[in-house]
C-alpha cells in the first residue's frame, strides 16, 4: 500500500456498468516526508474519502476486494483514510 | 519477499472493515547492502515489528491476506517475519 493526498475527483458519465455508483478519485502518492512521488493515480474510493485528505491505497487486483462479490475493473482502491503517521 | 526496514508508524481510525484491528508500518525496502531501495510501502504487520527492525515483506496480495488471516483482503503488502540475520556464502 501507499499514502497519498486525494487532490480531486473524476466524473465519467459514460463507464463501465461495474463503476456505476463508485466514487473516482485522483491521488497523488506521497513519501512519508509528504513530497509527491511517482504519478497520479485514479482510485476508486471504499472508505468515503475526500478531496484534501491523506489515505492510503491498494493497487493492483486486490483493489477490487471492497466490493466483493462485485468486481468492478479497477487497478487502485482507498482503503484507509490516515489520522496521522510518525517516523522514525 | 525483500527485506526492508521499519521507518514509521500509521494512524488510521477510518479504514475498510477488512482491515479493522491491523497494524500499519512503513517500511523502506532495502538491498542486500543495507541500502534503501525504492519508494518506502505501506505494509500490514502480523508478526509484531517494531520501528528500526529489519523484516521479511511479501509484495503480493494474496499472500499479504494471508498474513492477515482474512480472506479476500484489499491489501498488497505485509510484514511476515523480522529477522536476525542474513547469511550470504560465495
Amino acid at each position: 500500500m501507499q499514502l497519498a493526498r486525494v487532490t480531486g475527483d473524476v466524473v465519467a458519465t459514460v463507464k463501465d456498468a461495474a463503476l456505476v455508483g463508485h466514487k473516482l478519485l485522483v491521488l497523488q502518492p506521497l513519501l512519508p516526508d509528504h513530497t509527491p512521488v511517482g504519478r497520479v493515480v485514479i482510485a476508486l474510493d471504499a472508505v468515503g474519502a475526500g478531496v484534501g485528505e491523506h489515505v492510503f491505497f491498494v493497487r493492483g487486483r486486490e483493489a477490487s476486494f471492497p466490493f466483493l462479490p462485485a468486481e468492478p475493473p479497477a487497478d487502485a482502491c482507498v482503503i484507509g483514510i490516515v489520522d496521522r503517521w510518525d517516523l522514525d | 519477499m525483500q527485506i526492508g526496514r521499519v521507518i514509521g508508524t500509521v494512524v488510521a481510525t477510518q479504514k475498510h472493515r477488512k482491515l479493522d484491528a491491523a497494524k500499519l508500518l512503513l517500511v523502506q525496502p532495502l538491498g542486500l547492502d543495507h541500502a534503501a531501495r525504492g519508494t518506502p510501502l505501506l505494509t500490514i504487520d502480523s508478526v509484531g515489528a517494531g520501528i528500526g527492525e529489519r523484516v521479511l515483506i511479501v509484495l503480493e496480495g494474496r499472500a499479504a491476506g494471508a498474513a492477515l488471516r482474512r480472506s479476500a483482503a484489499p491489501v498488497d503488502a505485509a510484514i511476515v517475519g523480522i529477522i536476525d540475520a542474513v547469511e550470504l556464502h560465495g
